[in-house]
Order: C-alpha cells, then sequence, then structure tokens
C-alpha cells in the first residue's frame, strides 16, 4: 500500500515520530483547524483526529469530556470531512481518523471509508475493533489505501502481537499501560520491558500512546519505540488555557518542547 | 435440546462478536477458558445448583394467577416466580453463577454495573458471602430513583459509584465499569447482568439463567401436561427472557414474546425499544440492535423502569427477532404503570416495573389468546425497588 503514511514512514530513518491528537469540534471545528496547523509548524509528523462518540468506552475523562462537548454543539460527521478538505487544501501532513465502530456501521462501512479516503485522511485507528472482527473493514481500507493501525497491549500475547504485526498496514500503536486514555499515567520498568519486546517481535514501525504528557515521557518512551501519540494532555492544556486563542499559542509550544526532545 | 449458539466466535448469526479494546481480549479469552472447564466439571455444577436451591432459594414457584385469569377472561395465566428468590429477582442466578467462576479464577475484586439495582444488589450479595471486594457502577438517576437498592448494597458492604456521564443511567453505567475492568484487568473479575456485552458473556449469562425455563419445562408438564402454550417476558438486555425461551427455543409449538419499552410512546425518542426502532450497531462490546442516529451517536432511551433503561439489547435477542422465532411487543410507561396496580391488588403480588412490562402485554393482547391455552409469564422480580417510582407516579 503507498500513501502518505507509508511514503513517510519508509523514508524516516531514525527519527522518532510526533503524534498529536486532537477531538474533532473541541472546543470547535475552527480550533481544530488551527491546532492542526500548529502542530504541523510545531513539527508534528502525523495528527490523529478523534471522532467524538457518545459511548467512549476505551477513553478517560479529558477525552470523554472534550468529546460530549463537541456533540452537545450538535457536531457531525460531514462537517469532520469538512475539515479534513479545508486542510488538505494546504498541506500534506498525514492524517488519520480515530473513530468508534459504531460510526462506521451507521454510515456503512464502504461509504464511511471510502469517503475518508476521498477527503484526505490516510489511515484508521479504531480502538474497539480488535483484529480478528476487522476482515470487512480491512479489505475495503486496502481497496482505497487508507491504512488500518490496530492497538497492542500489555496484555497481548506473544501470538496476538504477531496477528495484529500481519494486519496492520501502516504501524502499530501500542497502549502504554492497561487502561483507558488519560494524561499522567506512571511508567514503569516494566513499561519500558514491554515496549522492548514489542521492538523485537514487530516488523511495523510503533508508537506508544496513553498518558504521555512531557518530554520525559517522550523520550523514556522512544527508547525502544518508534514515537509517541499525545492526546488527552492537549485537551488538558486546550481546556487550562484562558482563552481559546491563547490554546493554540500553548499547544504549539507544547509540542515544539517535545519535538526538540525526540530529534 | 438446548441450542449451539453462539459459534467458536461468539456469534448468534451475524450478532454478537468481541468490540472491545485490544487490553480486554486476554482477560475474555481467560474466562471463555475457565467457563469452558467449569461447565464440564460436574465439581463446578454441584456446586452452583447446590447455591441455587439453598441461597437462592430455588426452584422458584410455578404460580397459577386465578384472578388474573378470571379478570381478563382469556387464556390460563401463570407465573413463573423469580420474585421469590433470595434479593427478590432473576439476577441473583447468574451472580451466583459469575462469582463460582471468579473464585475459580483467584480474582481478588469484583465489579459490576447495575440499572434498577437488582443486579447490583444481587452482585454485592454474593460478594459478601464469598468474602469479595466489590464495587458498583450506577448512573446517578438511578441512585436517586432506586434508593432501596443502593442501601442495601452499601449495607452488604460494597461500594456504590455514581456516574456521571450521559444520561446517568444503566448505559454509563456499564461503560463505567468497563473502564475500570479495563484498568484493572489482572485482578478484577467483571460480573456482568445481562445476556450483553463481549463473548462469552452473553453465552454465560444465558446458561446461568437457563434454569428458569428448565424449571417451567418440568413444571408444566406436572401441571398441564404439555409445554406451554405462550411464554412472555420483559427484555432490557434481555436475560430473563433468554433464560426462560432457551429450554423451548427447539419446541416451535411454543410462542415466545419478548417485551420492550416504549416508555413516552414508540412515535417519541424517549423509548427504550431497539428491537423495534433501532437497527444494528455496536455497543458495550458487542453486535446487536441498537437506537442511534444518522452518525451513529448513541440515543438517550427512556423507561420508567430503571432494568429496561437501556439503548441496546444481547446478541442472541437480534438472531431471534431476524430469525422470527420470537416476536417482540412494546409496552408504554403507562400501560406498564396500570398493570403495576392491577396485578399487585388481584394478586397479592407486587411485580417490578419490568415484570410490568411483560404482564401488561398480556393484558393489552388478551383477545388474541384462546381460553384453553397456558400461559406463563417470567415474573422477573419483585416490585418493593420501585415503590418511590410508583409514589411519585401518583402525584
Amino acid at each position: 500500500m503507498q500513501n502518505r503514511i507509508t511514503t513517510y514512514l519508509n523514508s524516516l530513518g531514525n527519527k522518532k515520530l510526533l503524534i498529536p491528537f486532537f477531538t474533532a469540534g473541541f472546543p470547535s471545528l475552527k480550533y481544530t483547524y488551527e491546532y492542526i496547523k500548529a502542530a504541523e509548524s510545531a513539527g508534528a509528523d502525523f495528527v490523529e483526529i478523534g471522532i467524538p462518540f457518545s459511548d467512549p468506552l476505551a477513553d478517560g475523562p479529558e477525552i470523554q469530556f472534550s468529546s460530549k462537548t463537541a456533540l452537545d454543539k450538535n457536531l457531525k460527521l460531514k462537517d469532520i470531512w469538512k475539515l479534513v478538505e479545508k486542510v488538505r487544501k494546504h498541506s500534506d501532513i498525514p492524517l488519520l481518523f480515530m473513530n468508534y465502530v459504531n460510526p462506521l456501521i451507521a454510515v456503512g462501512e464502504e461509504k464511511f471509508i471510502t469517503k475518508t479516503a476521498e477527503v484526505g485522511i490516510d489511515g484508521l485507528i479504531i480502538p474497539d475493533l480488535p483484529v480478528e472482527e476487522s476482515a470487512t473493514m480491512q479489505l475495503i481500507a486496502d481497496k482505497v489505501g487508507l491504512s488500518m493501525t490496530f492497538l497492542v497491549s500489555p496484555t497481548s500475547t506473544e501470538k496476538r502481537i504477531q496477528m495484529i504485526d500481519k494486519a496492520t498496514t501502516g504501524f502499530v500503536y501500542a497502549v502504554t499501560v492497561a487502561g483507558v486514555t488519560g494524561a499522567n499515567k506512571k511508567f514503569s520498568n516494566s513499561t519500558d520491558d514491554y515496549l522492548h519486546t514489542l521492538r523485537k517481535e514487530l516488523n511495523h514501525k510503533f508508537v506508544a500512546g496513553f498518558g504521555v504528557s512531557s518530554s520525559k515521557d517522550a523520550k523514556r518512551l522512544t527508547k525502544y519505540s518508534d514515537g509517541v501519540v499525545i492526546g488527552s494532555k492537549l485537551i488538558q492544556i486546550i481546556r487550562e488555557a484562558k482563552t481559546e486563542k491563547s490554546s493554540v499559542l500553548k499547544i504549539e509550544k507544547f509540542l515544539k518542547d517535545i519535538r526538540k526532545t525526540l530529534s | 435440546m438446548a441450542n449451539k449458539r453462539p459459534d467458536k466466535k461468539g456469534r448468534f448469526g451475524e450478532y454478537g462478536g468481541r468490540y472491545v479494546p485490544e487490553t480486554v481480549i486476554y482477560a475474555l479469552d481467560e474466562l471463555t477458558a475457565c467457563y469452558q472447564s467449569a461447565r464440564k466439571d460436574t465439581k463446578f455444577q454441584k456446586e452452583f445448583n447446590g447455591f441455587l436451591k439453598d441461597f437462592v432459594g430455588r426452584p422458584s414457584p410455578f404460580y397459577f394467577a386465578e384472578r388474573f385469569t378470571k379478570h381478563l377472561g382469556g387464556p390460563q395465566i401463570y407465573f413463573k416466580r423469580e420474585d421469590c428468590n433470595h434479593t427478590g429477582a432473576h439476577k441473583i442466578n447468574n451472580t451466583v453463577g459469575q462469582i463460582l467462576l471468579a473464585k475459580r479464577m483467584n480474582k481478588k475484586r469484583i465489579i459490576a454495573e447495575t440499572g434498577a439495582g437488582q443486579h447490583g444488589l444481587a452482585t454485592a450479595t454474593v460478594c459478601a458471602r464469598f468474602g469479595f471486594k466489590c464495587i458498583i457502577y450506577m448512573g446517578e438517576e438511578d441512585v436517586v430513583r432506586q434508593r432501596a437498592n443502593v442501601e442495601k448494597i452499601r449495607l452488604l458492604g460494597a461500594e456504590v459509584v455514581p456516574v456521571l456521564s450521559g444520561s446517568k443511567t444503566l448505559e454509563d453505567a456499564t461503560s463505567e465499569a468497563l473502564r475500570d475492568w479495563v484498568t484493572n484487568i489482572k485482578n478484577t473479575f467483571y460480573i456482568i447482568g445481562s445476556v450483553v456485552g463481549p463473548h462469552p458473556y452473553p453465552m454465560i449469562v444465558k446458561d446461568f439463567q437457563s434454569v428458569i425455563g428448565k424449571e417451567t419445562k418440568k413444571e408444566s408438564q406436572k401441571r398441564f401436561g404439555n409445554a406451554p402454550d405462550v411464554l412472555v417476558a420483559a427484555v432490557g438486555g434481555g436475560s430473563n427472557a433468554i433464560g426462560m425461551f432457551d429450554a423451548f427455543i427447539d419446541n416451535p409449538k411454543v410462542k415466545l414474546i419478548g417485551v420492550e419499552a416504549a416508555g413516552l410512546g414508540l412515535n417519541t425518542k424517549m423509548h427504550a425499544a431497539p428491537l423495534t426502532k433501532g437497527k444494528p450497531g455496536v455497543l458495550h462490546g458487542s453486535y446487536s440492535y441498537l437506537v442511534y442516529d444518522e452518525d451513529g451517536q448513541v440515543m438517550l432511551p427512556h423507561s420508567i423502569s430503571a432494568g429496561l433503561d437501556y439503548p441496546g439489547i444481547g446478541p442472541e435477542h437480534s438472531f431471534l427477532k431476524d430469525s422470527k422465532r420470537v416476536k417482540y411487543h412494546s409496552v408504554t410507561d403507562k400501560q406498564a404503570l396500570n398493570a403495576f396496580r392491577l396485578v399487585s391488588k388481584l394478586e397479592g403480588i407486587i411485580p417490578a416495573l419490568e415484570t410490568s412490562h411483560a404482564l401488561a402485554y398480556v393484558i393489552k393482547a388478551k383477545k388474541e389468546f384462546r381460553k384453553n391455552q397456558h400461559i406463563v409469564i417470567c415474573f422477573s422480580g419483585r416490585g418493593d425497588k420501585d415503590m418511590d417510582i410508583i409514589l411519585q407516579s401518583d402525584k
């Protein structure tokens, strides 16, 4: 498969990936657009766009809050697709959707995936879709050139890690610790050991996510992984900023600092 | 006799499966393996049946509702009295089974979700009996409207965690319990209260509840020399209905009827009737009928009965609907309340609001039955817990 993600990964070399996550429509689509621009200028490699869902069972309080805020403002999928088209007018940064299964089923798997690829998304991450339930979606995604990123977890067996590696088209997402998304998780020696094991067992590049909150975390986790995803921490920064406008600058600065540690 | 569903992947036809974060798969595999061995282990089965007899109080009575029968002037109506079980509902059949699995797996901590509080109560009860730490997730709205059960759960030594997200009812309590489970996956056993969730739960809960149908089969043979003509049960997640129906699924002469909550009416958005008004979708780990909008956002359900106030349904019910083996109907809050009052006065038995939905359907559809037919209603629980709601509805 060739798309923006795979092309980028093929020429990555030793560079570590910085992947920020923003919930679409939080606090508004206008600002989601601004955050994506800020992230790109801060040196992010890819951007993950979260599709808000009414029952985000893999998410902790921050992403729950951002999703609810967006949905309360009546955010629609068609508006998120439009946002992506707007970003694509000036940017070629690889973009991924992070969405739960049900919106995909509601729209229709074929229609959702095709439209998502059409507007300029390069990959999908579906937190409640384990690899054994993914065959249909995988076929459609392959056809339209969308990468599928599957998650591995500290509880994944060796056999499952191999299954996931085989099904992945793009990169693997390693959940750092068993749990839901959320800032400020405690990483231990066992986190390092687990990432080290993945390094040996995975053929694909893999990034670490869930709980990454600082440059220190990013440095530690990329000792064995190929990059980090940062989500809940960014939502925290947005919530704590005095104005929406200042939140854009804060996001850019935060990501720049991480970028420095990673490059 | 018992059917072969689900298949190895946990599918009932196309429904079911495992739509959960990767972290949970390990625990589901572990549970599946443990259950497969327990299922064949006569010692386990003996222990389970022993607790059903001496702790739960089974077999539950099979009661001829003479005055209700006369009042309707139609078919012969029997109640399968799950309200007589310890803790007052069918829920305990399943929690006894699952706590024995938790013990077998050497887990230390139990979590559960609850709507009406009956499953929370049944879980707290077995946790007290077996000495487990127990945490119950309950929507804040339900904490208020099912106050009596909350107090009982606390008395039994369990912690009740009010859930503040979404509609503050069963849907959110279930999401929160799942989040706890993902976080504490190694030491925690999640006792799911209905035939919902990822495989193997719909299968395990069905098996533990199937005692309802088995007893009904035996007793109806004794009383009227035949299987019942019609079985009626309320469906929220659907465990009392599946438990009742399973022994009769392969006997096409027995009509099976499930009753959903129509809330304020099916033409409003305030209902909890996924089989009547929903489409297949994914919530809480399985593919099944669900009420959601064009973007896949799950709609807030409504029912006066906290136990039926859920936007989804167990996957086997979706299969039984499509295959037309079970017919699903619905009744409104108001019809259920009327049935609640009527049956209390006629039979001296106060039904749960969930059960009242099944009763209300029989009242509504009485003309469709013949006089010589035998109808068995799954009397899933007692109504003591609903007194606050009833008093409120009087105002």
